[in-house]
């Protein structure tokens, strides 16, 4: 194939990938490296050098529709943010240490769990009583506005999710992702913020995530430019154009159709990985 | 403490840092656009080869051999240069929570943010193997 055209159909895909990402909550990264891999017969390595970086052009772009609504806690994002970016860079260490049939198993496994959490019907808000210590002492507890006034919640359990953020940061370093799925539960479920400030906060926090692994992954030479434009570029489009539609949409069918979609993803990424043809 | 809820400043650090990211987004994916260009004339009828591993060209990974290849009109070179600044935004966001944090004298959250920002500076400007 001739760079034209590979640039013009990865350009194409990106842009379906990052449509149903935004659509469905899941973000572009998920399926870019199944996309790129499996479809176009792309080294592992360089697909996740692609994907890392449409997911922090889509995280950023995504603050566009965000920024106005008031729900993001910056400092619950930037306390986690710890976590993750260690997490992140220690995921990117260990991308050199494990065999790439080994990382396809990896995603394989991942890209399922995340489309089981994101499937699940959600559960109602947990309303916490009272701010777990730590939250008081780092004065995390806010309000985010609804349709009646600003809504005060607290936060709870932080120690649990700082160390669910750090596995969330390695998988996102390993696989080059950005593992929202993971972040908004452990926010939502662990921590109990409520739905909308843990997604718009998990988008902030993805960004800086994938920022921190961004550094070994072009020092390694995973992020090839030839493969990154198109992709980049691709997702951030599909995505914007997603977050636009995701407001007036039912976006149930659609979740599940793209959660079957994820599912058949990962059971070839798995079969590829365990037959060694990664 | 516990009834404590978002101050106004936040929400206004909240926009600004907003509207950061989504300028460096907007500026990056121009920059890359215009290397695509470049990049495309020059390379468009080769084969394109992803198969095999061998690691994008040394010139390509790091930031002095980007802003060369750049400045040598070189399409890769710029693809690079606009990805940088992609990967710089959310980095910029963190710089610019710091200087709110430290403007407010909330000395617990300017140290997680020194913290944050020094694992982000350390990874770009680390070299791996």
């Amino acid at each position: 194939m001739k760079v034209v055209e590979f640039t013009a159909l990865v350009g194409l895909g990106s842009v379906v990938a990052g449509f149903l990402g935004a659509l469905t909550g899941l973000g572009g990264g998920v399926v870019i490296v199944p996309l790129l891999v499996l479809g176009f017969g792309v080294d592992i390595r360089y697909a996740m050098g692609a994907s890392l970086v449409s997911v922090i052009a889509t995280s950023s772009g995504a603050a566009a529709a965000y920024v106005k609504e008031g729900y993001s806690n910056i400092r619950v994002g930037m306390f986690l943010e710890i976590a993750t970016t260690f997490g992140a860079l220690f995921g990117a260490f260990l991308v050199a240490k494990v065999s790439t049939p080994a990382i396809g198993v990896i995603f394989g496994v991942v890209l399922l769990a995340s489309a089981y959490l994101s499937s699940q019907p959600r559960k109602p808000d947990p309303t916490v009583r009272e701010a777990g210590l730590l939250a008081r002492r780092l004065s995390m507890d806010s309000s985010f506005p609804t349709p009646d006034g600003p809504r005060a919640y607290h936060v709870h359990r932080v120690p649990l999710g700082f160390g669910l953020m750090f596995v969330a940061g390695t998988l996102s370093g390993l696989l080059g992702i950005g593992s929202g799925a993971f972040k908004v539960v452990a926010m939502d479920q662990a921590m109990g913020i409520p739905f909308k400030v843990s997604t718009t906060t998990s988008n902030f926090m993805i960004g800086v995530t994938a920022a921190a692994s961004a550094g070994v992954y072009l020092s390694r030479g995973y992020i090839d430019p030839g493969l990154a434009m198109p992709v980049m570029l691709g997702v951030l489009l599909g995505s914007l154009a997603g977050v636009r539609v995701l407001v007036k949409a039912d976006t149930r069918r659609l979740r599940l159709v793209f959660g079957v979609v994820i599912a058949a993803l990962a059971v070839e990424m798995l079969y590829n990985g365990l037959t060694g043809r990664l | 403490m516990a009834e404590e809820t978002q101050s106004p400043s936040d929400e206004k650090l909240d926009h600004v840092l907003g509207n950061l990211l989504i300028v460096g987004v907007v500026a990056a994916a121009l920059v890359v656009l215009a290397g695509g260009v470049i990049f495309l004339l020059r390379h468009g009828i080769e084969a394109a080869d992803y198969r095999r591993f061998r690691g994008v060209p040394h010139e390509l990974r790091s930031l002095g051999g980007i802003i060369r290849e750049t400045l040598s009109g070189r399409g890769g070179g710029l693809i690079q240069l606009g990805l940088l600044l992609l990967i710089a935004t959310p980095v910029a966001r963190v710089g610019l929570s710091l200087v709110a944090f430290a403007r407010r004298r909330d000395a617990l959250y300017t140290v997680f943010t020194v913290i944050v920002l020094g694992v982000l500076v350390f990874s770009l400007l680390g070299r791996y193997m």
